[in-house]
């Protein structure tokens, strides 16, 4: 030990001779990087010291108290699962009972494509793990392929796919004046877009905007994805979240499974089991035979391989937990359907409300909207005033997490957006 | 937009289709159009085209692919040596005590939450890895010149730091030890910078070819990044001796180059978490800046939860709060943030000073067990009077010994005797036990006196 530290005196002096080249950082040219205009709102709340103050910023879900929520089946699979397995690495392609569960989920719990294993799929980290992976997927094996990416949608879409490197362009999508969709637009969009082109669409519960396609014009994107060759791939963050009933909300990726499209499909457990922190999710691929799956997936591996190896095992083991036990994955359901039902509520309350205090503008379309997210049209000024007089804190487009909104607070947002908007 | 009719895979519109579409869609709205286009597109081919048909199967893993292999067969003597993952003297998998100590304490703890963490990562967590892996008395800590972030392991840490370089560094091209990891060169490929190595293992003294290491960085340009194994080297188990660091790392500072550490042995392998973090050390006390990679994997036997951060040792405060923000950007569209439980485990340990000093005593019982399968086997070899020196077995560290053994051998080693190993002749010591030594000298023994 003497000897290394006499030896460390002597680097040191050595340093004052060999140290003048290196003087300076080599980060001295890094620009401090823009805050990220989601997490960035949760960062403002959390400063704030009013007794008063709101968050519909983040969309993570908040019981009646405004209090985040670890489900009572997700409580019960962790007491399974502590001190019994191993933290063994998992394979690649992360844990096979968690993916298989996940797909039913998606697919049918009965579904021929399932069985005739013609779906390529891996674990990922959540649903923006998932994307980046078919990102980058697409990127190297349709290299000359673009995304069209909704307008408005979540912000992080158009990062995933920029740092994946595959150009982008957009597809019309809210149509601002009915605060619902604007389909004409979209179904053009679709139309011109070259064949062959990808189409990233939500499968519920669209972010930010709460507006989603009727069953009928979920009909028609497909028909017209199908007559132009175009990809669809689909980001499901909400399944279960958005009706309450996972069958229900998976019901666009279903009929474009009836129509014969070769989907892919990311899908998060992130607010449907309010795994969020653990990271959980699944990207699927689907394929013409089992061949080509195997293929596919081999090669998600690989693009997973140099990104982080294998996927974390906890939210996995949890997750599988749950769903192969048909008592928990019961309590589950029930679970997710008591989340969506109170935001089904808080959107009627909100609504409500508003009117009740005799806003001269129409607010249907908070109970027509669907899912965590209401896209009030509140300008970025007006939100400025809801955050500044208010304390009231939500991004800056006006999004409003229902999931934020309580018994206890909705009758002081109502007056708050009354204020800014009468 | 003009729609464009020229597609890769469905040429199916003929030119009268592609007019009578055109006629319909001025005509007509959209729900006509949609139930005339059919009419017009029946060959679209859709149903067999895939747009990833011509995707092709990728060979397996070299690394996971040998346990693969190893499940598969179904003798009584067969052994593992290929992955590196610690394994009890039984040859089972090992969660530490103090882990599972403080996983029960999250579990009991009602009020944890399963939120989002900020993009970085846990902070508590971070602080307390730049400690151990910097020391609790590190100038660069003290000056607030280090931003660490969490990231999914080594593999993932690598990951998001190759990827910070390729777009803020003015030099795109690292240096990476020949051999390494299997993993390094895709993470750093994927993220955008180019891959040259540097002499590095002398396969005829098992040793390290240290004048081929200084010719090689010596000459590489000014600014290069250049990736070092803190400690333990993967696959060799050939380290450098202190005077070497310190020489390496003059030649290093004279040229500009710039240090990226990758740590995931620390304390496994001399069995002393500071020992094995005097490489590092070395280069943050000189005030220069660096990337390190930590990596609790094998450390706290963490594997599956994928635990690890980033740090970046920088020359002032400003500079690294900067590159935080930038390392933010990096990571979100790449996770968003990340996984709560490993991360949690380590936080709840490195803090509390019992459970510390619990696991240090279990850190170095694993690491004690190896160094004493190293030389069992060592002692086996020379009992069998099997030909050649073996003393790079007693000399390697860490959980890896390159035996020296060329593919023909292991090859030969895998169908007579059921032994797994990665091909280039890289056995993971923490796969064996006193029960199992003699029939992997056995194998050796006979790998090397009938195949050469």
């Amino acid at each position: 030990m003497a000897i290394r530290r006499a030896m460390s005196g002597r680097i040191m002096d050595r340093t004052a001779v060999v140290g003048a080249r290196y003087m300076s950082s080599w980060w001295r040219s890094v620009q401090p990087a823009p805050k990220d205009p989601i997490l960035g709102v949760t960062e403002a709340f959390l400063a704030d010291q009013s007794a008063d103050k709101v968050n519909v910023g983040v969309g993570a879900y908040r019981d009646d108290n405004g209090k985040p929520v670890v489900l009572e089946c997700v409580r019960e699979a962790e007491r399974r699962i502590a001190g019994n397995l191993n933290m063994e690495y998992l394979p690649m392609g992360g844990s096979v009972k968690m993916v298989e569960e996940t797909l039913k989920l998606a697919y049918g719990e009965n579904s021929e494509l399932i069985k005739e294993k013609r779906i390529a799929a891996v674990q990922a980290l959540s649903g923006t793990g998932a994307c980046r992976l078919f990102a980058d997927f697409q990127k190297r094996f349709c290299p000359d392929s673009q995304i069209y990416i909704p307008v408005p949608t979540w912000a992080n879409h158009h990062n995933i796919w920029r740092d994946a490197q595959v150009p982008q362009k957009t597809y019309h999508y809210y149509h601002p004046e009915s605060k619902g969709l604007d389909f004409a637009a979209m179904i053009d969009d679709i139309k011109n877009a070259p064949n062959g082109s990808f189409f990233l669409l939500h499968a519920c519960a669209h972010n930010p905007t709460g507006v989603d396609p009727s069953e009928e014009q979920w009909r028609e994107i497909s028909h017209h994805i199908k007559a132009k060759g175009h990809f669809a791939f689909f980001d499901m963050a909400y399944q279960g979240f958005a009706s309450g009933d996972p069958e229900k909300d998976a019901k666009a990726i279903r009929i474009f499974l009836e129509d014969g499209h070769h989907i892919g499909i990311a899908q998060s457990y992130a607010k449907n089991m309010g795994l969020y922190g653990q990271r959980v999710g699944c990207l699927s691929v689907l394929c013409e035979d089992e061949k080509q799956a195997v293929a596919v997936k081999s090669q998600l591996q690989q693009l997973a391989r140099p990104m982080y190896s294998n996927p974390p095992v906890h939210g996995a083991l949890i997750v599988s937990t749950i769903l192969s036990d048909p008592d928990l994955k019961k309590q589950w359901l029930k679970e997710v359907k008591v989340m969506a039902d109170r935001i089904i509520g808080m959107r009627t309350a909100l609504r409500g409300n508003l009117e009740k205090l005799g806003s001269p503008l129409s607010w249907q379309h908070i109970t027509n909207q669907i899912g965590m997210f209401c896209y009030s049209g509140l300008t970025p000024e007006q939100v400025d005033r809801l955050t500044n007089e208010f304390h009231i804190y939500m991004t800056r487009n006006g999004r409003i997490s229902m999931a934020g909104v309580t018994t206890g607070n909705v009758e002081y947002l109502a007056n708050a957006i009354h204020e800014v908007t009468k | 937009m003009r729609p464009e009719f020229t597609s890769p895979s469905s040429s199916s519109s003929s030119s009268a289709d592609r007019r009578l579409n055109a006629l319909v869609r001025h005509l007509a709205t959209a729900s006509m159009v949609s139930q005339t286009a059919v009419a017009f597109s029946p060959t679209s081919g859709f149903h067999g085209d895939s747009v990833f048909s011509h995707v092709v199967r990728a060979p397996e893993d070299p690394i996971l692919g040998v346990t693969v292999a190893y499940n598969k067969d179904p003798s009584p003597v067969k052994l593992n040596l290929g992955v590196g993952a610690y394994r009890t003297e039984e040859g089972k998998p090992l969660v530490l005590n103090v882990v599972r100590k403080a996983e029960q304490m999250l579990l009991n703890d009602k009020s944890r939450v399963k939120e989002y963490l900020p993009i970085v990562g846990i902070a508590e967590f971070n602080k307390l890895s730049a400690k151990l892996i910097f020391g609790a008395d590190s100038p660069a800590i003290r000056e607030n010149r280090v931003t660490t972030v969490q990231c999914l392991s080594g593999t993932g840490s690598l990951r998001v730091g190759a990827e910070f370089l390729a777009r803020h560094y003015h030099q795109k091209t690292i240096y990476i030890p020949q051999p390494t990891w299997g993993n390094h060169p895709k993470v750093f490929t994927l993220a955008g910078l180019s891959v040259k190595t540097y002499r590095y293992y002398d396969p005829t003294t098992r040793g390290m070819n240290f004048q081929g290491l200084l010719e090689d960085l010596g000459s590489a340009p000014s600014g290069s990044i250049v990736l070092l194994h803190a400690c333990a080297h993967n696959p060799t188990g050939v380290d450098p001796t202190l005077q070497q660091w310190e020489q390496i790392r003059q030649l290093m500072r004279s040229k500009a180059l710039l240090p990226f550490f990758d740590s995931a042995y620390q304390g496994f392998a001399s069995g002393n978490l500071d020992e094995d973090a005097q490489s590092i050390r070395m280069f943050v006390a000189d005030g220069g800046e660096c990337f390190v990679a930590q990596s609790y994997a094998k450390n706290m036997g963490l594997y599956g939860e994928r635990v690890g951060a980033l740090s970046v040792v920088c020359r002032a405060a400003d500079v690294a709060s900067k590159v935080e923000s930038q390392l933010k950007l990096v990571i979100r569209p790449m996770f968003s943030n990340p996984p709560i439980h490993g991360a949690s485990i380590v936080a709840t340990i490195l803090k509390d000073s019992n459970m510390f000093n619990e696991w240090t005593i279990e850190l170095k019982a694993m690491a004690d067990r190896i160094i004493s399968m190293r030389k069992q086997l060592f002692d086996a070899l020379r009992a069998r009077g099997t030909p050649g020196d073996w003393s790079h077995i007693i000399k390697q560290i860490g959980m890896f010994t390159f035996t020296g053994l060329n593919s023909k051998q292991v090859e030969f080693m895998t169908r007579e005797y059921h032994i797994y190993m990665t091909s280039d002749g890289r056995i993971s010591m923490a796969g064996l036990s006193s029960k199992t030594v003699p029939h992997l000298a056995d194998a050796i023994h006979a790998a090397v006196t009938r195949m050469s």
